[in-house]
């Protein structure tokens, strides 16, 4: 647990095999950023078979509604928000080649069976440190849905974003490792 | 009658709301370093250090500690010897809000509950009032976020489940939550009164000041044990094991039907925000 990896987007399925579950990450490369109301969009789009705003192989989606940025930043915070309420969008999102996410909380069973199928790994930043995220955040572009505010999808140029291996594809889950670890009967 | 203008209460709030959510409570602070105290986990450990990091890199480059700059609850005691002039009270609130919002780069982040068509200014806000005796207005300014909001719970409980049964549920709110709200959490909770009252006083519990103990001492030893019985589920902050799921409990409670057991359960995320003005 104290060796740090480095990931560089995109990703590849040899990329993320060796991490395991409670393993320490950091990124760079180019993030998506996506939440309740863009994953409702793009799962339209996928049913009607149309083409996406942003590319989805090999990619990482980020669970990010940022606060808007003061004059001077490229960014305001900029931690994540809870993962459940995408649960529903992301099997269709995995079997296109989704390769990482970023965002807090426990996932579904059907999230947890599709990353081991199409062989993704989901990752915890921290939550309410948004602040302290959003200095890993270099460059910001939005790319569709400006409408929704906070909630467009943006494209973001990171340097080491620090996370943490929830889920690992061979199925392994920190939240149910880490808690059982530390519960008192 | 002690005259207060709405143009200064327009001016606090909107600056309350904006140091809110740059500015993390020293009392947090302080709960986050007591923590380490106890924390076992290098991990859960490392979490709390960065926390710590976070809360300074907000205040000291003026950005939210968190993206989540919430809705905007604002809880107000009115003196009844106070006479509000120049305008409408509750709009001057929700200018207040406004215009922090606006001027703080704070996300706005409310919505159509069905089209989640954004309203763009973090309006309409929610306003409870008290009218007390006296010539102060109190304001407190609590930005809450949604993913510690959407973790609580309400339960209409039969007067027989008694203490085990409310601390049963308790317990399940939070186990039930995990990761999600954002842990160390502060647990609210409003016992009695009826359906909508239980909430509210959860909600209210949550203003206390963190590390204060509650002034009732059947309500302290309560809170006590139910923070133990808490800390013994190992979620730990962020949910990725550890000995601090909870910083706190906070316990409103009064008298309800001969019929009922009301209990509300409100959890905050570690990011509390609550900001208190008197005029």
């Amino acid at each position: 647990m104290d060796e740090i990896f480095h990931l560089e987007t995109p990703l590849s399925v040899e990329d993320i095999a060796p991490l395991k579950s409670g393993d320490r990450v950091t990124i760079s490369g180019v993030l998506y950023t996506a939440r309740d109301a863009a994953h409702h969009r793009l799962l339209k789009l996928i049913e009607a078979g149309k083409e996406l705003p942003i590319p989805i192989k090999d990619q990482i989606i980020y669970y990010v509604g940022p606060s808007p940025a003061p004059p001077g930043r490229v960014i305001g915070a900029a931690g994540p928000t809870t993962s459940y309420r995408m649960d529903p969008y992301t099997p269709s999102l995995l079997k296109l080649g989704l390769r990482g996410m970023i965002g807090k909380g426990k996932r579904s069973k059907e999230v947890k069976e599709a990353m081991v199928k199409y062989k993704a790994i989901y990752m915890a930043a921290i939550g309410g440190a948004g602040a302290l995220m959003a200095r890993a955040i270099k460059e910001v572009r939005v790319l569709a849905y400006e409408d929704l505010g906070p909630e467009a999808i943006r494209e973001l140029k990171v340097e080491r974003l620090p996370v943490i291996v929830v889920n690992d594809i061979q199925g392994n889950d920190l939240y149910l490792e880490g808690q059982k670890q530390y519960q008192i009967a | 009658m002690r005259e207060v203008s709405t143009k200064r209460i327009i001016a606090e709030v909107r600056d309350s709301v904006i140091r809110a959510n740059y500015e993390l409570g020293e009392e947090v602070v302080q709960a986050f370093k007591d923590a380490l105290g106890y924390e076992e986990s290098p991990v859960a450990r490392d979490i709390l250090g960065q926390l710590m990091e976070n809360a300074t890199i907000a205040k000291e480059e003026r950005i939210p500690i968190c993206q989540d700059t919430g809705v905007a609850v604002v809880f107000v005691e009115l003196g009844q010897e106070v006479s509000i002039v120049g305008g409408d009270f509750k709009s001057a609130l929700e200018e207040g809000i406004r215009q922090g919002y606006e001027d703080g780069f704070l996300r706005k982040s409310v919505c159509h509950p069905f089209t989640r068509q954004n309203t763009g200014d973090n309006t309409p806000i929610i306003v409870h009032v008290d009218v007390v005796p006296g010539d102060k207005l109190k304001i407190w300014v609590v930005p809450k976020g949604g993913g510690s909001e959407n973790m609580s719970q309400l339960f209409m409980l039969p007067p027989s489940a008694g203490w085990a049964g409310i601390r049963e549920k308790v317990v399940e709110t939070v186990e039930d939550a995990g990761p999600n709200p954002c842990p160390p959490t502060i647990v609210g909770v409003g016992i009695g009164g009826n359906f909508e009252q239980s909430a509210l006083m959860a909600k209210k519990a949550l203003l206390r000041p963190l590390g204060t103990k509650n002034q009732d001492p059947e309500l302290a030893k309560m809170e006590e044990e139910l923070l133990i019985e808490i800390n013994k589920t190992g979620i730990g902050p962020q949910g990725l094991g550890g000995r601090v799921t909870s910083l706190a409990v906070h316990i409103l409670m009064m008298p309800c039907h001969i019929a009922s057991l009301p209990l509300a359960v409100n959890i905050q995320c570690h990011a509390t925000r609550h900001l208190e003005v008197v005029l």
